[in-house]
């Protein structure tokens, strides 16, 4: 196949490129929701994004929460950005992170002001946003706008098998471009993990992905109270013939291709070596992983499950594909590319990777994804240690 | 290039992966490995459901399942050829 050298995206101030063009209204904490809401509710064209985090948080774990909303708010799929906090400093520092970008973006504070004065105020200028990012137009961008990152779920031993292996032959075959490609689930790699240490593109990215994983490792066994049956593998995987993490690590693995990494990024933490695959240090629950490589900047997501994950994100599109012919037929409505006639030898890898790539540009092109679709907008903030 | 009832990953492999919708009892399954793209035959002793795993050989306690060519857990209750490999007889090596 010939690979189409562009896509329609939305150029950004910085450079970036966009598959999608959203106005979101981020609300710094859990008690800003209701007016984070109700600004989205009365301006079209708005997303808002509830959480359930951001009070009293401190050290590592504030500092991933200050990454990921910041990261959320310059996602080049964004157009613009109204942030509302409770108190008026935390709220100015995402501001001012998020303007660096060049995008509008403005922040409000609820306290002193209460929900309905706040309401108003940044319904005004959501508004503005809104009317303004809607005369945008998608223009041609190089493939290497595209800023790529894949997380399995649900998985079955036909990920490994069939899906997983797919999006390793787009990978192998859009490395070329230049394009950014990231994978995480960093437990979820237990078993396998000194095979994908090898991976790593140096020395130092092998040694950073040890360091990363262990220290997963031992948090887990730290606080683990059984043998970790049915979360890991899950009761879904273990239906779907999976049996133990070793086998769903390795199955996991599969979607790098023949790829090297090239570093190891802290969760929700921006590339900053270029084109290339990176891995993220994530949990490796599906709406937590794709929350954080969205806030890395990821604009496009590959997402293939086996027993019928149905996760979405509310700013990167999430493209689902399946292996497994009873879930492409029972789950129809949650499946963006079926490729399960691998299993019956009636496809081959590299028809099911180009396949994808097809797939996956229509929807960068502006194609509604399922989880878009059925309104999937699972914003999820990972939390670290609990708050003081 | 017909259909194949199992997938093996890799040669060395000691288990393959029902890919149709279950097998039946005493069914001669042919199994496709991927990696040298030979086949193979083994009788399924029980009904084994699509995703799961059936092995390749007569296995004892103790004995390491081979899946992707890779150690994948260790087998806790003696396994016959041909009989459904999972979390009833084998245990991560990890957690």
């Amino acid at each position: 196949m010939d690979i189409p050298k562009s896509f329609l995206g939305y150029k950004r101030e910085n450079g970036r490129a966009g598959t999608r063009n959203h106005v979101i209204i981020l609300p710094v904490d859990d008690i800003s929701n209701a007016c984070a809401e109700a600004v989205a509710n009365n301006i079209k064209g708005t997303i808002a994004l509830p959480h359930s985090y951001g009070r009293l948080q401190f050290g590592a774990d504030l500092e991933l929460h200050f990454r990921t909303m910041i990261g959320t708010g310059k996602n080049p799929n964004v157009a613009a950005v109204i942030v509302i906090g409770i108190e008026p400093k935390w709220t100015k520092r995402i501001v001012e992170e998020i303007a660096k970008t060049g995008k509008p973006v403005e922040g409000f504070h609820i306290e002193r002001t209460g929900d309905i004065g706040t309401i108003m105020k940044a319904s005004k200028k959501a508004q503005e946003f809104s009317q303004w990012a809607s005369e945008k137009q998608r223009e041609e961008c190089p493939l290497s706008d595209l800023w790529i990152s894949v997380k399995c779920g649900e998985s079955d031993t036909t990920s490994g098998l069939a899906s997983n292996p797919t999006v390793g032959n787009l990978m192998e075959k859009l490395e070329p471009f230049g394009v950014h490609l990231c994978f995480g689930e960093t437990s979820e790699l237990t078993g396998a993990e000194k095979v994908c240490a090898a991976r790593g593109a140096t020395k130092e990215a092998q040694d950073k992905f040890m360091k990363t994983w262990s220290s997963y490792n031992d948090f887990i066994l730290k606080e683990a109270t059984n043998d970790l049956s049915e979360s890991q593998p899950t009761a879904g995987n273990i239906a779907g013939g999976l049996t133990t993490i070793e086998e769903k690590a390795f199955g996991n693995f599969q979607k790098i291709g023949n790829l090297k990494f090239i570093d190891v990024l802290e969760p929700a933490e921006e590339p900053k070596k270029g084109k290339g695959l990176y891995f993220m240090d994530t949990s490796s629950a599906a709406a937590e992983c794709v929350t954080l490589q969205a806030a890395g900047g990821f604009n496009i997501h590959l997402f293939p499950t086996g027993q019928g994950n149905i996760i979405g994100n509310p700013i990167e599109p999430v493209v689902k594909l399946t292996a497994n012919p009873l879930t492409a037929k029972l789950m129809k409505e949650h499946v963006d590319c079926d490729v399960s006639k691998i299993l019956s030898r009636e496809m081959n890898l590299s028809q099911a990777g180009d396949e994808l790539i097809k797939t996956m540009l229509r929807v960068a092109n502006g194609r509604l994804t399922c989880a878009e679709a059925l309104g999937h907008r699972e914003f999820v903030m990972t939390k670290l240690y609990r708050s003081a | 290039m017909s259909q194949p009832d199992l997938i093996i990953h890799d040669e060395k492999d000691n288990v393959g992966v029902v890919v149709i919708e279950t097998t039946k009892k005493g069914q001669d399954c042919s199994a496709w490995i991927m990696e040298n793209d030979k086949t193979v035959k083994v009788s399924s002793l029980n009904e084994v459901p699509l995703g799961h795993k059936i092995a390749l050989q007569n296995l004892k306690e103790g004995d390491t399942i081979l899946k992707y060519g890779h150690d994948i857990g260790k087998v806790v209750k003696p396994i016959k050829k041909g009989e459904h490999v999972h979390v009833h007889n084998v245990k991560t090596k990890k957690w």
